[in-house]
């Protein structure tokens, strides 16, 4: 009755026809944008009620700056998950006043990048927002035990991480783990000072525990027995345990009974003996990450051949045998997704043998893998037709016909990397009929010219992300055949090309949700192009024009008014001046600034221009700025939360100096 | 208050040697005499302790009971008690500061006098055991036994103490004694070796403690409330030292496999179990005897007297020992249901003091924790300050692994953050008031300074008015260990201050203030 009031009262003045809906549905109507993260902001600034409805609505905030948080706490009421990820400076009295405002809503909180907050301002949040149940604390090398005792208030807290908190102790998280009984996930990773004891008292206190993360501990196997008895554990990180070897596995009854998965990268002392002794007894074990770890021998291979549920191994940068390879391929499971980058033991044998049974890969990875030729490529696309990622890096031994299977057969294909290979026109055709294709990377591919280029731009409609570093047959015209034919694309990156000008970033300024570009050592380009990609591109988040030879100050002024998205920029050897910096700095959002062997750049203009830029958290300058800026900038700047990253670098005239070597010498790691 | 600090002065004009011998008779004086005065009898009833008092004071009536009669002492016990009570704690304080010091002619007055009271009273044991040897029934031969034994004690102490004190006179061993000899080692010296010493000992901290806790029930009622929270500390101790027995107990041996044998206290307490029957001088190990006789001729040095005598009869199959604890009630006693025999004579030692005696040795660094058996008390020593790892429950732990394993086993306790390392001394920590064990440490440190110059006067009057509101400004740790310090019988070295002052202060903080208490008032006086 009532709505058909308001039906009615709304017909009469066609003011707002939003009113007849109710503020519910229009929630769920917002909850449609939350893709593209500028919608909300457009229709918040319709109208009054639009913006107070949208303010309702918010529940997640990433608040730019945190001298912005205080306004934020008024206009957004009912705030769960706050991300404070891009405030470098976080003080205690700001945590209280977050903990005050969103009492009742807060549920997670990210603090992994801020600093200068302690266990007082830690304190009062945990304690005011009971709800709060997700805290990410990573990055605080100045936290200490008594954040960790006072984050062991959190009596509800569900998920915790303290990635590289390196001066909190097994008596912090003893705290942790005798209070948070509910703790679902914690991340522990680098956690230097934790030992076997803190870990032990975590497992034998926190039995919710679903994940957990010990990734670089100095832990041995005394924690291991209550970890693995956790009932409910699912992931178990042991990256670079080095203190976990066989014999102390061997010591192990059972594996966790209800682990999925186990990642054991770099744990250099484990063999198939431990790994085994490790899964025994797990059956759901689904994923398993042994990066540069054990050889993979046909005994460890063995070993998992009867996880039926396994569905995806990293075994990147072991030592592969060609059995090993091939007793994967009698695998109960079917894996889909495999990875074997720089594995250089991977041999054409091998893999054709294991795809054949594993037909149902999704992504496989062969990086480096500079055995492999087209034999295994043409086994890989007969088999696994639904393969959607296919990363292939540096395979130098693959020939260009191979890459036309490629697109003739996995026609499901998101991603794919074919960076430094023999790749040509051809290939790239074939690939063009990948019309789901999302990444494209064809860095270092010689051999591929505006043609091919130009099918690319006609077949993948979804293309975001393409890379033509070090491409030198390519130019503006297969530039524009992209423009044109990707209207998605976000990032791109021309690198290092002598024949691209002006007009490729006149035609890539049509793609409006260009974030990344990257033309460093470009020397065609001008202030033109970039001035053109600044007004088209309103969404330009990284810029980097560093070498390019002809950008001037014309170009920063388009660039500070309307790439007020702008965060990133490497603004070395241009021709930008003290007048092009200091517009630059107008830019809020601006985080990270790279100026070296900047000829028109003055100590004072860059005094200001840091000064003016209230953003900054990041500045990389050369050496010679230190003694001529005056001291008490850096201790304003690091009051802000700005850090100086100081290089010594010479000055480089030609634009590619090392380029011969990469061209030449092909992919290192492959070499050795 | 007043009255107090006036005893104290009149005792302090008075000479040294007075102030002494007066101590000296106070601490002997539950041991040798069984000082009947309606005030001694008094301070037994405090539950705590009755039960092993009455059984020090049943023991030594036997031999000691004529010695209450001729006992030589100049001043009138009952006249005398009640300030001794009072003042013995501050008067053996200052004495003790005094022998580290330097030496003077009246403590050697002292000693000698002291020795000639010995040499009474030893007259009157022996005296007493002619006249009983017939009436004895029972066990003739073990009685015997431990008499010679007393008897053999007390002469070795003496001639000990004659060799000490005429050893005093040398300015290079006065040294040694003073800086390098362990206090127990230079009371028993100076203060006389009572028979058996340790009991004697055991029996005058008591009293100390008696006295001490009148007096501050007089003073300040808070004092008491301390006193009763440092008691269940050392229950809590005692439980733990049991639990170390139980765990090595591993064995099972089947009743009646095995002979049982129960030593008396005075045996167990009695510091040498191997006597020279010449010269009788006590050892604690036969070796040790052995190697001593060889000094008195030639038929000792042979290889049939220099061989440990059991390996003669280990030719014939030996029955098992095991060794029951005369502590009737105990579990280690052989009457009792669940009766689990000790080992060895060590673990019968051990027991004994662990279970059935005061703790009077206490930690000189944190003050807090008290031992029966001293090798308890240096094995802790070595770790005590160290000992960073706190639970919320206010235990300390020398290892993390330890407090991990505890909070393992308890709900509820979590590990406890140290504040800072001057701050973590002992006992419970609380988080919350960091600021005011911040006040407290600071205040401490004040007095203590104060205190060394000779003017604290101020400075105690301020801690004590302070008492009366403790909630705020003390942390009940300061309770126990201050309290706890002023009645301590055996001051260490007040700390020789090699560390840092700050340390000092915490460690030997409370005996300290105390001590310099009665020199302080004295000088108020002055």
């Amino acid at each position: 009755m009532k709505k058909h009031e308001t039906f009615h009262l709304s017909n009469k003045n066609m003011e707002n026809p939003f009113v007849i809906f109710t503020e519910e549905i229009i929630f769920s109507i917002l909850d449609y944008l939350n893709d593209d993260p500028y919608a909300k902001r457009s229709f918040s600034l319709v109208c009054k009620s639009f913006y107070f409805t949208e303010s309702r609505h918010r529940t997640a905030l990433k608040p730019l700056r945190s001298d912005l948080l205080s306004r934020t706490f008024h206009r957004y009421p009912s705030i769960a998950h706050l991300d404070l990820s891009l405030c470098p400076l976080v003080d205690d009295s700001a945590l209280t006043a977050v903990s005050l405002s969103w009492k009742s809503t807060l549920r997670s909180i990210n603090l992994s990048r801020s600093k200068s907050f302690t266990s007082i301002g830690l304190l009062s949040l945990v304690t005011n927002c009971l709800g709060l149940v997700d805290i990410d604390l990573s990055n605080g090398s100045e936290l200490t035990d008594s954040a960790a005792k006072a984050i062991a208030e959190a009596k509800n807290l569900e998920r915790l991480r303290l990635a590289s908190c390196k001066s909190i102790t097994d008596i912090g998280i003893g705290c942790i783990a005798v209070a948070c009984k509910k703790l679902r996930s914690i991340c522990l990773r680098w956690c230097l000072r934790v030992t076997d004891l803190g870990v032990g008292l975590i497992a034998m206190k926190c039995k919710e525990i679903r994940s957990l993360d010990l990734s670089y501990l100095l832990i041995t196997e005394k924690c291991l027995p209550p970890v693995l008895q956790l009932p409910h554990l699912e992931d178990l990180a042991l990256e670079g345990c080095l203190g976990i070897d066989d014999d102390c596995l061997a010591t192990l009854k059972h594996g966790g009974k209800a682990i999925k998965m186990i990642n054991m990268s770099r744990c250099q002392n484990v063999s198939h003996m431990g790994l085994s002794s490790l899964t025994n007894g797990s059956e759901s074990l689904q994923k398993l990450v042994l990066a540069y770890g054990p050889a993979v021998t046909a005994d460890l291979t063995k070993c998992l051949h009867s996880f039926s549920g396994l569905q995806s191994i990293k075994l990147d940068g072991c030592l592969v045998t060609c059995s090993g390879i091939r007793a994967i391929g009698n695998w109960r499971a079917s894996l889909k997704e495999l990875s074997l980058s720089k594995c250089t033991g991977v041999t054409d044998e091998g893999l054709s043998f294991l795809v054949q049974t594993h037909k149902e890969l999704r992504k496989l990875d062969v990086t480096c893998c500079s055995k492999i030729t087209y034999a295994s490529i043409d086994s890989i696309t007969i088999s696994c037709t639904s393969l959607t990622s296919l990363r292939m890096e540096s395979c130098s031994s693959v020939s260009k016909d191979a890459f036309v299977f490629i697109g003739q057969r996995c026609q499901l294909l998101e991603e794919l990397d074919v960076t430094d290979n023999e790749i040509d026109n051809d290939g790239l055709k074939a690939i063009s009929s990948c019309s789901k294709l999302c990444s494209l990377k064809l860095g270092i591919c010689v051999n591929i010219t505006d043609d091919g280029l130009t099918h690319v731009g006609n077949g993948c409609l979804k293309l975001k992300e393409l890379d033509l570093y070090r491409c030198p047959g390519i130019s503006d015209m297969g530039i524009a055949a992209i423009a044109q034919g990707c209207p998605a694309l976000e990032m791109i990156n021309i690198a290092y090309n002598n024949k691209i000008t002006d007009l490729s970033l006149t035609s890539l300024s049509k793609c409006s949700s260009l974030k990344v570009l990257e033309i460093r050592g470009c020397p065609q380009v001008s202030s033109v192009g970039l001035s053109a990609i600044a007004m088209g591109c309103r969404q330009i988040a990284e810029v980097d024009i560093k070498k390019c030879y002809n950008i001037d100050d014309n170009a920063m002024l388009p660039l500070a008014k309307f790439s007020q998205n702008l965060k990133q920029i490497n603004l070395s050897y241009c021709l930008v001046t003290d007048v092009g910096l200091l517009s630059l700095s107008s830019i809020n959002r601006l985080q990270k600034m790279t100026i070296l062997h900047l000829a028109g750049l003055t100590p004072n203009g860059l005094a200001a221009a840091l000064l003016a830029c209230g953003g900054l958290t990041k500045v990389k300058l050369h050496t010679s700025f230190k003694p001529l800026l005056p001291q008490y900038i850096f201790k304003y700047m690091k009051a802000r939360g700005c850090v100086f990253l100081w290089r010594n670098k010479p000055f480089q005239a030609e634009i590619d100096p090392k380029g011969w070597q990469l061209q030449s010498g092909r992919c290192p790691e492959a070499a050795e | 208050m007043d009255q107090k600090e006036d005893l104290c002065a009149d005792n302090w004009e008075n000479s040294s040697s007075r102030n002494e011998f007066t101590k000296e008779i106070s601490s002997d004086h539950p041991s040798f005499s069984n000082f009947s005065s309606q005030q001694n009898q008094k301070k037994w009833e405090e539950p705590s302790i009755l039960d092993y008092d009455i059984g020090i004071e049943t023991s030594f009536q036997k031999f000691n009971q004529p010695s209450v009669t001729q006992s030589s002492i100049p001043h009138n016990p009952n006249n005398q008690a009640k300030i001794l009570g009072q003042e013995d704690t501050q008067m053996q304080e200052t004495y003790q500061t005094n022998k580290i010091h330097d030496w003077d002619p009246s403590t050697m007055l002292n000693n000698l006098s002291f020795l000639e009271q010995k040499i009474h009273q030893l007259q009157d044991l022996v005296h007493l055991i002619v006249g009983r040897r017939g009436q004895v029934l029972g066990r003739p031969d073990d009685l015997v036994a431990q008499q010679q034994q007393l008897i053999i004690a007390d002469l070795t102490s003496i001639v000990a103490q004659l060799i000490s004190t005429a050893g005093s006179l040398l300015p290079s061993v006065k040294h040694s004694l003073s800086a390098g000899m362990p206090l127990i080692g230079q009371l028993g010296q100076l203060g006389g070796v009572n028979i058996p010493p340790v009991p004697g000992i055991n029996v005058s901290v008591q009293s100390h403690n008696n006295g001490g806790s009148k007096f501050s029930e007089q003073s300040n009622q808070n004092d008491l409330t301390a006193k009763y929270g440092s008691e269940q500390i050392c229950n809590i101790e005692e439980h733990e030292s049991k639990d170390d027995e139980d765990v090595d107990e591993g064995e099972n041996l089947p009743p009646g496999t095995y002979e049982i044998l129960q030593l008396e206290k005075e045996e167990i307490l009695a510091p040498h179990t191997h006597f020279c029957t010449i010269c009788g001088k006590g050892f604690k190990r036969d070796a040790n005897l052995r190697m001593h006789m060889r000094g008195h001729g030639d038929e000792y040095k042979t290889p049939a007297a220099l061989a440990k005598p059991n390996k003669e009869s280990s030719s014939e199959p030996m029955l098992i020992k095991r060794y029951s604890c005369p502590y009737s009630g105990c579990k280690r006693n052989k009457d009792h249901k669940k009766f689990q025999p000790l080992k060895t004579i060590l673990c019968v030692k051990n027991h004994y003091k662990r279970t059935h005696c005061d703790k009077s040795y206490t930690c000189s660094r944190c003050n807090t924790k008290k031992f029966s058996v001293i090798a308890d008390l240096k094995t802790h020593e070595k770790h005590c300050g160290k000992d960073k790892w706190l639970c919320s429950c206010g235990t300390t732990f020398s290892r993390k692994d330890k407090l991990f394993g505890h909070i393992t086993l308890f709900q509820g306790h979590t590990p406890a953050i140290p504040l800072e390392e001057t701050k973590g001394s002992a006992g419970p920590v609380d988080h919350t008031i960091g600021i005011e064990t911040t006040n407290k440490a600071n205040v401490n440190f004040s007095f203590g300074s104060n205190a060394q110059d000779g003017c604290a006067v101020q400075d105690i009057m301020d801690v004590k008015g302070s008492v009366d509101d403790p909630t705020t400004y003390f942390s009940p740790i300061n309770f126990d260990t201050c309290n706890f310090g002023g009645f301590h019988e055996f001051p260490r070295p007040p700390f020789e201050d090699s560390e840092s002052s700050f340390s000092f202060l915490l460690s030997g903080l409370c005996s300290y203030t105390q001590k310099t208490g009665g020199e302080s008032s004295s000088n108020n006086v002055e």
